[in-house]
């Protein structure tokens, strides 16, 4: 794992290439994580993929929290992964929820991360974080005319009715 | 009748098919929107989220040691990986060691688990190809592992053996010896089944030189687990990343060389004479000791302090009905689940609730490979690349 001035080192080296595209820092608990501003979260995926002595080619997982009551509201976690020095690396993309009620919106990393693709339907299916261009983005695994976004902290537990037949037959 | 020349030219035309999601070649309720052309796979397109439940949801609205046994139901068939990978996230989040014994008792268990689920991995897929036997032989000794689970936790499936800190209870007088007969008999099973189907003309027929994916397509896609190591890429967390007792012991990392589904079946068999090894060194090595941290803030206090002891007392109630509070902070923390990266990641905010558990499940990121193992071959292939990708819908749903 990068440590933390490694992280620095890091973050100088981004800067470098694509200034203010790194908002912040964190080690944490042994994880070291960068925090990216997400109108370039494609050009620091790309520069960690390809750039010499970096190369983290893996994605081993995507997936995204909603930190109600913080604001920006949402973020989409990507951990990357370098096989050969075995080096884990968060990067995180903290996403502001529109006034206007529109959806956020990211970029796609299917393109770089062809992993991604299932894994950024779920996300969008839970959180309704749009990625823009996704070859297929659908919901995953809830049905497809649901409406709502379940995995969101306002959305409640039991929010979902169960359709019991003793119900709908008595009541329904 | 008009006599002349047969047609010889059929005129075929693609044709979608819906396989699923009631379908037993599906290994659980997975659909499959197929184009086919004659028996010819043109185009396939998995479909999921049939038996979602809402699992990461349900666990925010639970305190930290009520969600283990939540997740152990994600992925049913391994779930003893379920809880090590959220039992091994929380103490990360709350920096909470574990005690030696309790790290080689998970892992004694871990493989126990490996074994039973690649058992039922090849009892159903050796059943999809024809073999109806060895989902006989295979249940016999899977069952011997879950009396070995029964006699340890007292349940056979989803066991909630595994806390945060430890496990619950130490291993029962007599475990050990009925875990050495075991132990002894496995490898002597593997080989019964190696010579039930290596030389078998069908089964070979039906694996080698099918569903072959590249190595480097592979790792795209994210592919990890047997099915990466059996296109030759040496890739297992045990080995690259230090948790709980694997680096003291001393095991291999079989892996294949061509990538096809054959490589899939032997790599898997290899692994479970692995797994054997790794439980008989863990065995042998056991340390005497507490088989849970001694944190009362976070472990149950020990029964018989209960009646003597008021702070142990307050702190069991305390426990038990509020559950602990996890400092704020976020980890992923990734294990070697049977089927690949199984990962956690666990989102605290303070309180006694994760803010947010989420699963990297190997299933649900491995079924992206199967458009690519399975297309331009014909429809029986492709039931038995699905057996070979061994998917626990369980798992790709939630």
């Amino acid at each position: 794992m990068p440590d933390a001035p490694g992280l620095e080192l890091i973050r100088g080296e981004i800067e470098q290439d694509h200034p203010n595209a790194v908002l912040d820092t964190s080690f944490d608990r042994g994880q070291p994580s960068l925090v990216v501003d997400p109108a370039q979260i494609l050009a620091v995926l790309t520069w960690l993929r390809e750039a010499p002595g970096q190369e983290y080619r893996f994605l081993s997982s995507l997936h995204a929290a909603d930190y109600l009551p913080s604001t920006p509201r949402f973020g989409v976690h990507y951990e990357l992964l370098n096989r050969d020095r075995v080096e884990r690396l968060r990067v995180k993309a903290m996403l502001a929820e529109p006034s206007s009620g529109d959806l956020p919106t990211i970029d796609s990393c299917v393109e770089l991360f062809p992993t991604a693709e299932f894994q950024e339907r779920e996300v969008f299916d839970f959180f309704g974080i749009v990625f823009r261009g996704h070859p297929n983005l659908t919901r995953i695994l809830m049905p497809e005319d649901y409406v709502g976004w379940p995995q969101r902290r306002d959305f409640p537990v039991g929010g979902e009715p169960v359709t019991f037949t003793y119900n709908e037959r008595n009541y329904g | 009748m008009a006599e002349g020349p047969l047609e010889t030219s059929l005129d075929t035309e693609v044709m979608t098919i819906n396989i699923g999601p009631h379908h037993p070649a599906t290994h659980g309720v997975l659909r499959l929107v197929v184009d086919l052309e004659g028996e010819l796979v043109r185009e396939l397109k998995p479909v999921v989220g049939y038996v979602h439940t809402g699992i990461e949801k349900s666990c925010e609205d639970k305190s930290y040691w009520k969600v283990i046994p939540f997740v152990e139901r994600m992925d049913y068939v391994s779930y003893f990986f379920q809880m090590e990978a959220f039992c091994g996230a929380v103490e990360r989040l709350v920096g909470l060691g574990i005690p030696p014994r309790a790290n080689y008792l998970r892992t004694i268990f871990l493989e126990l688990n490996r074994i039973h689920s690649h058992l039922v991995w090849l009892g159903t897929t050796a059943l999809d190809l024809g073999a109806i036997s060895m989902l006989w032989y295979c249940f016999r000794e899977r069952d011997k592992i879950l009396d070995l689970f029964e006699m340890a936790t007292g349940q056979r499936m989803h066991t909630r053996y595994f806390q945060v800190g430890g496990v619950i209870e130490d291993i029962p007088l007599g475990f050990e010896a009925k875990l050495r007969q075991f132990i002894a008999e496995m490898p002597v099973r593997v080989g019964q089944y190696e010579d039930l189907l290596d030389r078998n003309e069908v089964f070979l027929s039906r694996t080698k030189g099918v569903g072959i994916v590249p190595r480097e397509r592979l790792l795209e896609l994210g592919v990890t687990g047997p099915l990466l190591r059996a296109a030759g890429e040496p890739w297992d967390l045990r080995k690259t990343f230090d948790y709980l007792a694997y680096p003291e012991l001393d095991f291999k990392i079989p892996v294949g060389t061509v990538g096809d589904n054959y490589d899939r079946y032997r790599v898997r068999l290899a692994e479970m004479v692995e797994s054997v090894r790794i439980v008989e060194q863990a065995l042998d090595g056991l340390p005497e000791g507490p088989f849970i941290a001694d944190d009362r803030k976070y472990v149950l206090p020990p029964r018989s302090e209960l009646p003597t002891s008021m702070e142990a007392l307050i702190h069991h109630f305390k426990l038990v009905t509020e559950g602990y509070r996890v400092p704020p902070g976020e980890v992923y923390y990734s294990i070697e689940s049977p089927r690949g990266e199984l990962g956690c990641f666990v989102v605290a905010d303070g309180s006694a609730k994760p803010a947010r558990v989420h699963y990297r499940d190997p299933s649900f990121v491995n079924l992206q490979a199967f458009r690519d193992m399975s297309v331009d071959s014909y429809v029986a292939d492709m039931i038995a690349s699905l057996g070979m990708l061994d998917p626990i819908l369980g798992g790709v749903d939630r």
